[in-house]
């Protein structure tokens, strides 16, 4: 075994021999070395995710110093609530909307991307910043550009013609507009990983298939769908699935630009948790509420499981 | 392919090429820019819809940014957010460094299933965390301190970085290793004099990733501080220049470009090794 003679080597040459029973032993030294971070993840990672559990099925509030358990009440009392079928509603509406949208977008640009040309740092950088900096500091870039008085969309759009003079949309005033805003910035945050995703799978795709492709005579389009797009399938699946995760627990849009509203047309299963279970104390429906994306991100974790031992296989 | 074809094709195409090129670099950017051209406008100028917003009708001013700096706490901001990000990156370098090198060398096959797993914790999101975890804050005596950002941020740093790290040291050749041990290290010598020195690309790709989602991270310091002088820059600005009584638009707009800036250039040198972490190696980079 290629991990016997080492072992037996270094134990053999180390200085002091009291210590080498933890800095030779491979298994001793290998357990030493991963305990931290293991414990570490196990208490502020697991047992919150056992809380969360264990809250949804109990009455904590906020004040209260211990609770007691009321079994399915709380998810009971949700499903039947008008405003958490909305918020549930608008988590799977923005999320995929906007992914798919995202899909397409990125299948585009990363197939622009992938040519050499001059300046193509610069173009990349520009658009990678929606991803780069800070959300919800870009976030607040858009609240100001869709101000309800200033905004300089509606400018632009009123100068060009595109809207008549008496024309001026308030945005994030009217539910239907503000769910698309908030889609819109969705898609504008989440285009440029999805891109530098396909990029990576579009460059992993080997030359000579793609020559082998052309001296067969087959077409950009032809290539396109019988050649690239199946090869990079499992890529895409992780631009998707990355997409899912980072769109569907996002909280920090809604809470920038509309905090939910108007009349709670924007509320979402997170920024919901977060209104009751912390802004009013509530920590057991909260809990429970933001429960709802565990079978979401359960998913999504098999789903990344399975990429990943396909990999490993190959 | 490109031989065959008519000139005029080929400057139809360019056109299309850099036509889309722009579309999407400005629908990106378009936020930024308009922070900058807010920055540093007068507010006399701002505040008139007759005006072209994208141009300065008046001339440039840098009340905004003396606002920013002097009458609120957007320094002070800045500063936090660098003290807890010096010291996630750090806990997260003691926990992440020994734990990737323990998985891909001593971990043997069960090395590679339990990082696996350990990159899994990265979907446990913060919002599904974050309401238990304010309790777990509370309990610890830590609410409304910068010290429970210090605590509970590695919990979102470690599982990525240790999954980053382990692709870093499986492409280190074990022969360097063994060469050391013979030469009278130990395996934990051979880890701190041979591996760490040759790693150190990944582990500042470690640093710049953590720091980075430091500075991003929104809903815990939402949750748990509520002192304005204890936030960070990415909670305070919209908190406290925002959902104050008075939109101060430019000094807004001046501390969101500050503090996006910085991570901005730096992450752009980083991008694809992140990326080689997120696609699980299904892509070979």
């Amino acid at each position: 075994m290629e991990t016997a003679t080492p072992a037996v080597k270094g134990a053999l040459r180390s200085r002091n021999p009291h210590l080498s029973f933890f800095f030779d032993n491979e298994k001793v030294l290998g357990l030493l070395m991963i305990a931290p971070a293991v414990l570490y993840i196990l208490a502020l990672v697991g047992f919150p995710l056992i809380m969360a559990f264990v809250y949804s099925f109990s009455d904590i509030t906020i004040g209260s110093a211990d609770f007691g358990f009321v079994g399915l009440e709380n998810i009971e009392s949700l499903i039947g609530d008008f405003e958490f079928k909305l918020a549930l509603k608008n988590t799977i509406l923005f999320t995929a909307v906007s992914m798919i949208i995202v899909l397409v977008l990125a299948k585009i640009l990363a197939l622009i991307l992938v040519k050499d040309f001059r300046g193509k740092f610069i173009v990349r950088a520009l658009i990678l910043m929606p991803y780069v900096a800070p959300i919800s500091l870009g976030v607040i870039g858009w609240l100001w550009m869709l101000d309800s008085i200033y905004s300089p969309i509606n400018w632009l759009l009123q100068h060009t013609g595109l809207f008549g003079p008496d024309f001026w949309p308030m945005w994030l005033g009217k539910p239907n507009l503000a769910i698309s805003a908030i889609i819109a910035v969705h898609v504008w945050r989440m285009l440029p990983l999805a891109t530098v995703i396909m990029l990576a799978g579009l460059a992993s795709i080997p030359q000579d298939i793609q020559d082998a492709a052309l001296v067969d005579g087959a077409g950009y389009f032809r290539q396109l769908f019988q050649i690239t797009i199946p090869m990079m399938l499992p890529i895409m699946l992780v631009a998707v699935l990355f997409g899912i995760v980072f769109t569907a627990t996002d909280i920090i849009i809604i809470l920038v630009l509309t905090r939910g509203g108007p009349y709670n047309s924007t509320q979402v299963l997170v920024s919901k948790a977060f209104y009751t279970g912390i802004d009013a104390g509530d920590l057991a429906t909260g809990a429970a509420t933001a429960l709802f994306l565990f079978p979401l991100l359960a998913a999504v974790a098999i789903f990344m499981l399975r990429i990943a031992r396909r990999t490993e296989v190959a | 392919m490109t031989k065959h074809k008519k000139p005029g094709k080929k400057i139809g195409l360019q056109i299309a090429h850099w036509g889309s090129l722009a579309v999407f670099a400005v629908f990106a950017s378009l936020p930024f820019l308009w922070m900058l051209i807010t920055t540093f406008k007068q507010d006399a100028d701002l505040y008139n819809r007759a005006n072209n917003p994208f141009i300065f009708n008046s001339a440039p001013t840098m009340e905004h940014l003396r606002y920013l700096f002097n009458e609120t706490l957007f320094l002070r901001w800045l500063l936090n957010t660098a003290w807890v990000g010096t010291l996630v990156v750090i806990i997260t370098l003691a926990l992440a460094i020994p734990a990737g090198y323990s998985l891909v060398r001593l971990g043997g096959r069960w090395g590679e299933k339990l990082g696996i797993g350990i990159f899994l914790t990265y979907l446990v999101a913060p919002t599904i965390l974050f309401i238990p975890m304010s309790r777990v804050v509370a309990n610890l005596g830590l609410q409304d301190s910068l010290w429970s950002l210090v605590v509970v941020f590695p919990s979102f740093t470690v599982p990525f970085a240790i999954w980053l790290l382990m692709g870093f040291f499986k492409a280190i050749p074990p022969d360097l290793e063994e060469a050391a041990m013979i030469d009278g290290y130990s395996r934990f010598g051979a880890f701190i004099r041979m591996v760490i020195p040759i790693s150190t690309s990944g582990i500042l790709t470690v640093v710049i990733f953590s720091f980075t989602l430091v500075v991003q991270e929104y809903i815990y310091t939402l949750t748990f501080v509520t002192t304005a002088s204890n936030y960070t820059v990415s909670v305070g600005v919209p908190t406290f220049l925002v959902h104050g009584d008075v939109y101060n638009w430019g000094g807004l707009m001046a501390g969101c470009l500050i503090a996006s800036l910085p991570v901005v250039i730096v992450y752009n040198f980083f991008v694809d090794r992140f990326i080689s972490g997120y696609t699980l190696g299904a892509v070979k980079g």
